[in-house]
């Protein structure tokens, strides 16, 4: 099958490039392996922040909705679920799995918006049924409303950590602990705030030693961490509960990029290895753009902004006539800036620095 | 378990469908991930580790870890947390042989 554009993942970087791209007229194709349309926003029952450009005062769950409606029903939109793109080889084709059968796609231009994977953290029965990441506590309680336990504890207090755990206590789950090992919350402090008002105690400077179980989760060790981060002796304390969740970071979904033999980096700011992009987020191989934490790990409102600017690029390069478009991209761009100004984007601010040097 | 009230969202009646676990019959909403409806069962072990046959269940929601594969309608390693859940499958766990289990 050919088609003009392809977009992988429909998250809100894919969903913020279909945004641009169909409205422009590009005869774009969506693929996603979800059973629904948006990616982590589907889940993410908090208002977002930002500007109105960041749908700023909306919750995530309600932006998927908002970004379709501008495009669905377009006759050169169409977007397919619960379909994963195998493999990019190399006469620029890629290969799509759907209902267990494999069909070719030739884009003439591609957009990977693949997102990103949780990180795992090694300790003492780690791999227990019970330990999960926290996103994904998230998508069975708010996508599929199963609890995913009574009691638990949550490794991380950055902006994934801090808003699973409140979302456990508004499902009703007892949050016994925010475990983090560096000497501050690394999330927005509203967010610390509500859980705190909430009675669940913070725990800087510490870390989870074991996971107590045989064939499931039945409690945790944690323990406090000395200046290099190993845990002190004689500080380990046991909490009950049946979940234990990881928020410990993310890493980019980049298995496609290296398969089209993208040039990439290793920063660790970003999350891992990651794609060299100009600035319209065109990689090493031409015509093969990215967006979102596929990118690089940062949040669902640049992941929208970078999704719009590969969006309107892809349309661009391939003969659209886009009005504006030099002061739309500087726009977009503006704006990214302005939201990676936050003190919660200090770690991405350095990682772009870190990514300048490649 | 499953959620009864929550401040923000709402889960409305889905068709209720029966499924069988290792050949016991227990209950699921159509089309939500296999998953989910284990989960709700109480059933978290999922398989067996191929080297040391330890447990392993859901982990990562996104079908990208494989720490959830199952057995289901016969076919193995599929991935329960994104395969949608049909009325009668047939949903098993995947076991090391006997003797095998190292841990």
């Amino acid at each position: 099958m050919k088609v003009e554009l392809l977009i992988i993942g429909g998250g809100p970087a894919g969903l913020g490039a279909a945004y641009e791209s169909v409205r422009a007229g590009v005869e774009t194709l969506l693929i996603d392996d979800g059973l629904k349309l948006g990616g982590q926003l589907v889940k993410q029952t908090h208002k977002f922040f930002g500007s109105k450009l960041e749908y700023a005062g909306i919750r995530g769950i309600e932006i998927p909705d908002l970004i379709l409606k501008e495009i669905d029903g377009a006759k050169n939109f169409r977007y397919i679920l619960n379909t994963t793109a195998l493999g990019y080889y190399e006469d620029k084709s890629v290969a799509v799995l759907r209902d267990g059968k494999v069909s070719i796609v030739y884009p003439e231009r591609l957009i990977v918006a693949t997102g990103a994977s949780e990180k795992m953290l090694p300790f003492k029965n780690s791999d227990l049924p019970g330990v999960y990441g926290a996103g994904a506590v998230q998508t069975l309680m708010n996508v599929y409303g199963v609890l995913p336990g009574r009691a638990s504890i949550m490794i991380g207090a950055g902006n994934i950590g801090l808003i699973v755990s409140y979302q456990l206590l508004q499902a009703g789950v007892e949050v016994k602990a925010v475990v983090e090992i560096s000497n501050s919350v690394g999330g927005y402090w509203v967010h610390a705030a509500k859980i705190r008002r909430m009675g669940v105690p913070i725990l800087t400077k510490h870390t989870i030693v074991e996971a107590i179980g045989d064939e499931v989760v039945k409690g945790a060790i944690i323990a406090q961490v000395d200046d290099s981060f190993e845990p002190i002796p004689g500080t380990e304390k046991k909490i009950d509960c049946d979940t234990i969740c990881i928020a410990v970071g993310l890493s980019p979904l980049v298995d496609l990029l290296f398969h089209a033999g993208c040039k990439m980096a290793y920063v660790p700011e970003l999350g891992g290895e990651v794609p060299l992009r100009i600035e319209e987020m065109e990689t090493s191989v031409k015509g093969l753009y990215v967006a979102g934490d596929a990118s690089g790990v940062e949040e669902a409102s640049s992941a929208m902004l970078e999704g719009r600017i590969a969006g309107l690029a892809a349309a661009r390069s391939l003969g659209y006539k886009i009005d504006d478009y030099d002061s739309r991209i500087s726009k977009l761009l503006d704006e990214l800036k302005k939201l990676r100004e936050s003190p919660v984007f200090e770690r991405v601010r350095k990682g772009y620095e870190h990514l300048k040097g490649f | 378990m499953r959620i009864k009230e929550h401040p923000i969202l709402e889960f409305p009646e889905r068709r209720r469908v029966e499924f069988y676990f290792e050949g016991k019959k227990i209950y699921g909403y159509e089309g939500e991930p296999i998953a989910a409806a284990l989960h709700d069962n109480g059933i978290m072990v999922y398989r067996d580790s191929i080297r040391f046959g330890r447990p392993r269940g859901f982990f990562c929601a996104i079908g990208h870890c494989s720490s959830c594969f199952m057995i289901v309608n016969g076919e193995k390693n599929v991935r329960v947390c994104v395969t949608p859940l049909v009325e009668g499958m047939r949903i098993e766990r995947m076991r090391k042989k006997k003797g095998e289990r190292e841990s």
